[in-house]
């Protein structure tokens, strides 16, 4: 095992991918040469050559609608889209063929396409570079979308998205690529898509989180052990869409007590889609309503303010503290 | 420091061989042997036949709204007809006629434009996409099929078909670019009729033409009279054999003109006149085809009489098994199908609701 930051647990799944199987191609704006401007695909040219690490024409919806084409025909295409913020030129791509293509031939062709980006704010970045967007994918019928939260199930995840028969948008959290350093193993892990994670068990609030949020809600988490004798259960969602309410959904029939952590704005957050799954299926076992701690419904501002912005772990105690006191 | 002319060598060409009373250029005559050309002509009249049907069967209601092909047959049968099986075909919608040579039935055709999507049957020894709404979007995804089969080293090209409104589109740019800066083995196939919806080709570009656009992408880049079988044939053959040795995209631009609406639930009469639709009637690609084809001795009247008569059964018996199999559709349930390769547990839940939905309604019928 190497300790390892989620770029670089990102670059050996995707060396070790493309290792296993020759289907596997990158192709993305500075993926090759540069590799990367976060550095993922660091190396792979040198490794594999630019007929599998292409350095394509700075165009999104050609970047998506090619790889659309190399997956029908067969190949395993992962393609980077360099921000989530220039995501939208290709957002046709996603909704209108790569969703579909499944079931408008039905079921002559699939697209076993990745298209990672990095989302979110808290690395004082540029406009249209901070936002965080997963709910325009995760509306998608046919698509999967899937947010790791650290550099094990990061690697994971990207392993079992790039084997996965259905279309991926994989984002990668920008203030996590190098945050910290986890035991990744050199040898071959993956994980199932569509399963959230109990990271920490506990008997007496339930709180549901992926992403980025993990760290602010695990630090706060920690805080409601030590300083008030509360057992949060934290549950990192991983996968946001298909949604698999389960785990959420036994939780909190346990707790009684629920928030919901994303950086996302608000309304029609996936924050929305998880509370109504748990009014469907634990509303008998809800001692008071659902907190949501989230982004406003705003656009994400400037960085001078973005700590404002974020939620973080005082919000989410904050939160907490309230949800628990009824 | 001057400021001079850069001299861009690319010309763009206009090729056309059988003009429209079918008077052929000899010396461009591409060489098609005799049952091709049968095959093309028979391929055309069912074609123009079948979409005569389809829009009496429209107007009946017996089918829903549907982009009629009429006069635009040369500009895509010509073009897929140099195509291996094994070759890809990336389709627009209004490709019926090469939809049909490729070997698409006619009774699909009708089942899909009755709202089922059981109408999409593709068999896996058939390398064509289903046909694609969002207008350019389509392009791309013949560079990466293009690319792919470069990439597997086989000789397979990508042919993908749009019309002149897509050439104002992002994805026709990107998909241009693409192909010629990977020298993907792609053909692009401009069917340039004239009208997107209600905006004519003036409102749509400045350019001269639309193959000049090829120059700017570093393709070759040719005009050919759409309406022209053998024109359009010659310069596809010439542009697939190029894409499959290793010398990368071009771009046709096929003048052609659609005789009907866009589909029909559009009303030409508003933004067109009839004599534009009188002058295009004069360059019918059918009538000239078949000119050229009695001139070389393959066709009489008597042999179109009998194709003719062969070509409507076939339409009608096409029409009973539709319409017979349409009756054996219909499961709501399956609309449920081809969602991801296995069903997410949410889904399963709202499958199982949905039954309980039927369910109901069937009580409430029975009641009722």
């Amino acid at each position: 095992m190497a300790k390892m930051t989620m770029v670089q647990a990102l670059n050996l799944a995707l060396r070790q991918e493309m290792e296993n199987d020759d289907s596997v191609v990158v192709l993305g704006e500075d993926v090759g040469v540069d590799g990367g401007v976060f550095r993922v695909t660091d190396g792979l040219i040198n490794q594999f050559g630019d007929q599998r690490v292409l350095d394509t024409p700075l165009a999104e919806s050609g970047i998506v609608g090619m790889s659309i084409g190399m997956a029908a025909y067969g190949l395993k295409p992962v393609c980077e889209i360099q921000f989530s913020g220039f995501a939208y030129q290709n957002f046709h791509q996603i909704e209108n063929h790569a969703a579909r293509l499944r079931w408008r031939s039905q079921g002559r062709y699939h697209v076993p396409m990745v298209l990672r980006t990095p989302y979110g704010g808290g690395v004082r970045a540029l406009e249209h570079h901070s936002e965080s967007r997963e709910a325009f994918w995760a509306h998608i019928p046919g698509i999967k979308m899937v947010i790791p939260s650290g550099p094990r199930n990061a690697r994971a995840l990207l392993m079992s998205a790039i084997r996965d028969p259905d279309p991926v948008v994989f984002y990668e959290a920008k203030a996590l690529y190098r945050a910290f350093r986890e035991e990744v193993p050199e040898e071959e892990e993956t994980m199932p898509i569509g399963e959230p994670q109990i990271v920490k068990e506990g008997k007496d609030l339930t709180i549901i989180s992926y992403g980025a949020m993990m760290r602010p809600t695990l630090e706060a988490a920690t805080e409601l052990k030590e300083k008030n004798g509360v057992e949060a259960e934290v549950i990192d969602l991983l996968t946001i869409s298909p949604l698999n309410e389960k785990i959420l959904v036994e939780s909190v029939k346990k707790t009684g007590r629920a928030i919901v952590i994303h950086e996302a704005p608000r309304s029609f957050g996936p924050g929305a889609e998880i509370v109504s799954r748990l009014m469907e299926k634990a509303f008998y076992y809800l001692e008071v309503p659902i907190e949501r701690v989230t982004g406003y419904d705003i656009v994400i501002p400037l960085f001078s303010r973005e700590k404002a912005y974020l939620p973080n772990a005082q919000r989410i105690l904050r939160s907490a503290r309230r949800t628990l006191a009824n | 420091m001057p400021r001079k002319k850069i001299n861009i060598s690319d010309k763009v060409e206009h090729l056309a061989i059988l003009n429209e009373k079918g008077d052929l250029d000899k010396k461009l005559e591409p060489e098609i042997v005799d049952d091709l050309l049968l095959k093309l002509h028979r391929t055309m009249f069912l074609a123009r036949k079948f979409d005569e049907r389809l829009l009496s069967l429209q107007r009946q209601g017996r089918i829903g709204t549907f982009p009629p092909i009429s006069g635009q047959e040369a500009a895509h049968l010509g073009a897929v007809a140099v195509l291996r099986p094994t070759d890809w075909m990336v389709p627009a919608f209004r490709e019926t006629a090469a939809e049909i040579w490729r070997g698409r039935s006619l009774e699909s055709i009708i089942i899909y434009n009755n709202g089922f999507n059981e109408g999409v049957d593709i068999p896996e020894d058939r390398y064509d996409f289903p046909i694609s709404v969002p207008v350019g979007s389509q392009v791309l995804h013949a560079v990466g099929l293009g690319w792919a089969a470069k990439y597997r080293q086989k000789d397979d090209v990508a042919m993908t078909f749009f019309g002149d409104g897509a050439t104002s589109e992002g994805d026709f740019h990107e998909g241009m670019n693409f192909a010629a800066v990977f020298q993907a083995p792609v053909v692009f196939i401009c069917q340039n009729n004239h009208w997107a919806i209600s905006i004519p080709l003036s409102k749509q570009t400045r350019s001269k033409t639309l193959a000049q656009k090829a120059v700017a992408y570093g393709m070759p880049g040719i005009q050919v009279d759409g309406n022209d079988i053998l024109a359009v044939f010659a310069a596809a053959q010439e542009a697939v054999d190029r894409a499959r040795s290793g010398g990368g995209p071009t771009f046709i631009e096929c003048v052609t003109y659609r005789l009907m609406m866009h589909t029909t639930a559009d009303d030409p009469k508003r933004y067109r006149t009839d004599k534009e639709v009188e002058r295009w009637k004069n360059r019918d690609p059918l009538p000239r085809f078949q000119k050229y084809l009695v001139g070389k001795g393959l066709l009489t009247e008597g042999t179109m009489a009998e194709i003719e008569s062969e070509v409507l059964q076939e339409i009608q018996e096409a029409v009973d098994r539709a319409e017979a199999q349409i009756k054996t559709l219909g499961n709501p349930l399956d609309m449920f199908e081809h969602a991801y390769a296995d069903m997410p547990p949410y889904l399963e839940e709202q499958k199982k609701e949905f039954e309980r939905e039927l369910a109901e309604i069937n009580k409430e019928g029975n009641h009722g």
